[in-house]
């Protein structure tokens, strides 16, 4: 191959590089390897834990007692359901209009920057800190645990999500776009709302998406907000139940049929988040 | 493509006064400008909404903590006192054991995810990098009660038998390991907290770690490696110089996830409130599992007031940690034009 031959000290250095190289590069393979090992391992024992339990009577029977022959997940499903969708609901809007505010309104002022910036902070924030604060400001003046209080928790994890995805989708949209419309005689909130937002709709979505998938997993800030519920309510006043806290406790717990519930819930818990992340990404691929 | 055109889109009423003479504006845009005005104040509005969220959190964890602060002041942060009986607290083992398992975390998480975002940049088939991309990405949405139940019933027994025994067996004489693995081997401590924390922010990093690698100019990487150089030295010394500040904010970011992280934590620290020795086999606690744990139960005189402080303490914490992040991801988004 080479047309010259190497001085033996430069081929010593050829063979080191190379050998350099080979060794970075095995490793770097290793560490792919790693990663998605423990991706595999963990749906793999999710599966076959979770799969063994799944029966109708886990979508039809209340949380049994400790040892108790039979026995379900109704209640936690559906406390989950309401305070999940009711904060995504209610997120959704706040979060979507911030991120029109970062991306037509304020991309020149300090007021812009500054809140840009801390969304980015609380997006990462330790959830359990905003059931602490949620504790504080709701729980602790009403005297209360409640599904309020636990659906306010959400909505404060869905905020920065939705802010966060909205800004971007709708920074990628062209300007020319907008300046279109604005020929046309559009005022901006015309613009805005049946222009960019309309072609930023699948990112939209893809985040809205997203933080249903981040909150319905979503244990530390339930915690102490809507606390758990043995009983079937559907009264958001009364301390509700919740799938991951319900994991939670079970899975904490000596008793074999809890445990066996427990791990039924990781399988839903974890199927809904996986479904729900790869419906975003195929809406996603599919529209923009 | 936007990158283009004017940043800032501009407002047609300016246009259309300054191509009038007189400049009157046409009537039909004043059709509605309450309507404008009503939007452009409700995306206002939402915005102080984040604001005021940071400044609540801020607020009431400062009143809810404040009859602790004044109680035990500053040196809370060094007392290793935690006894709910006697009313006497202190945060330094919970701190400790945040800061440890977070230590942990970082020092595999990083070489791994250097590695991974390495595979999918520079050696990965172009087919093969969608889907591996998007694996590990599905890897950071698995929820973390799920890490910390597989972590507790699964690989925490794993780890016991064939890492931990072993371990321990081959060190007991040495003296500064001896000292890390002592303690028993149950699955349940420091060690297994930070391993399935290094598991969950690996994707966080690695994901970050990729976008940073891929700003790299193509040209800059040409030119290396048509001089010669191999891949390693390509993204050692091109890349990674290139992508510093970026890098140093994708690990920030892992930090920051990896100490505010709950659920995976309290279920495998064992939460166990005192340190008496340096081992990692130890159960011990977290600053997110103390307040997991005992929150709820806690009475409202001091208990609940201390675990108010450690919140505060760690918000504060990663607070600092994910701002750092924020504002090194922020320069190297800035230098990606100029530096080309």
């Amino acid at each position: 191959m080479s047309l010259f031959t190497l001085s033996p000290a430069g081929m010593r250095l050829h063979k080191r590089r190379k050998g350099l190289n080979a060794l970075a590069l095995t490793l770097s393979l290793l560490a792919m390897a790693f990663g998605l090992f423990w991706l595999a391992w963990i749906l793999f024992e999710t599966i076959r834990l979770g799969i063994g339990g799944l029966a109708l009577t886990v979508f039809t029977e209340m949380t049994p007692p400790p040892q108790a022959e039979s026995g379900g997940l109704a209640n936690a499903i559906l406390g989950s359901v309401m305070m999940v969708s009711l904060a995504t609901a209610l997120g959704t809007p706040i979060g979507i209009l911030c991120g029109i505010y970062l991306a037509e309104y304020g991309k020149q002022n300090w007021l812009g920057h500054v809140t840009g910036f801390i969304n980015d902070i609380l997006l990462s924030a330790p959830s359990i800190v905003i059931g602490l604060f949620i504790y504080a400001v709701v729980v602790a003046q009403v005297r209360t645990f409640s599904g309020y209080a636990g659906i306010l928790a959400l909505t404060l994890i869905v905020i920065p999500v939705v802010v966060r995805t909205t800004e971007n989708m709708l920074s990628l949209i062209p300007n020319a776009l907008r300046e279109a419309a604005y020929a046309l005689g559009a005022p901006k909130w015309k613009v805005i709302s049946s222009v960019t937002l309309k072609a930023a709709r699948a990112g939209v979505i893809t985040g809205v998406l997203l933080a249903l998938a981040r909150i319905a997993g979503e244990t530390a800030p339930l915690l102490f907000t809507a606390l758990n519920n043995q009983f079937f309510t559907s009264n958001l006043g009364e301390p509700m139940a919740s799938l991951p806290v319900t994991i939670f406790k079970y899975a904490m717990s000596p008793y074999e049929n809890w445990r066996e519930l427990a791990w039924v819930g990781v399988f839903l818990i974890t199927l809904g988040v996986l479904a729900l992340n790869i419906l975003a990404r195929v809406l996603f691929r599919k529209k923009i | 493509m936007s990158a283009t055109l004017p940043a800032q889109s501009y407002e047609p009423k300016d246009a259309a006064a300054e191509s009038l003479p007189g400049g009157i504006p046409p009537t039909h845009t004043q059709r509605s400008p309450w309507a404008d005005k009503a939007f452009a104040a409700a995306a206002q509005s939402a915005a102080w909404i984040t604001l005021a969220l940071l400044a609540g959190i801020i607020g009431s964890l400062v009143y809810g903590a404040w009859p602790a602060i004044r109680e035990f002041g500053i040196g809370f942060l060094f007392s290793t006192d935690w006894d709910p009986v006697e009313d006497k607290y202190g945060g330094l083992v919970m701190i400790y054991g945040t800061l440890m398992t977070a230590a942990i975390a970082l020092i595999i998480a990083v070489p791994v995810s250097f590695g991974i975002a390495l595979f999918l940049t520079e050696l990965a088939p172009n087919w093969l990098r969608r889907p591996l991309g998007v694996a590990v990405e599905l890897l950071a949405a698995v929820p973390s009660i799920v890490y910390g139940m597989w972590g507790l019933l699964v690989f925490g027994p794993i780890l016991a038998t064939y890492v931990q025994i072993p371990l321990q067996n081959a060190f007991s004489d040495v003296p500064l390991l001896g000292t890390l693995f002592s303690g028993p081997p149950v699955g349940i401590g420091l060690l297994s907290a930070g391993i399935i924390l290094a598991i969950m922010v690996i994707p966080f990093i690695a994901s970050v770690m990729r976008d940073v690698f891929e700003t790299t100019p193509a040209l800059l990487k040409e030119s290396a490696y048509g001089l010669g150089s191999t891949t390693w030295e390509v993204v050692w010394k091109v890349v990674l110089p290139y992508t510093r500040s970026g890098v140093i904010g994708a690990i920030m970011l892992g930090l920051g996830r990896a100490l505010g992280e709950t659920m995976a934590v309290t279920f495998v620290i064992g939460n166990f409130s005192q340190v008496d020795s340096l081992s990692l086999f130890q159960a011990a606690n977290s600053i997110t599992a103390a307040i997991a744990n005992e929150f709820a139960e806690a009475d409202t005189k001091l208990h609940q007031p201390a675990l108010m402080y450690l919140g505060l303490v760690l918000f504060f914490i990663t607070f600092c940690v994910l701002a750092l992040s924020k504002l090194l991801l922020q320069r190297m988004k800035r230098n990606e034009g100029s530096r080309t």
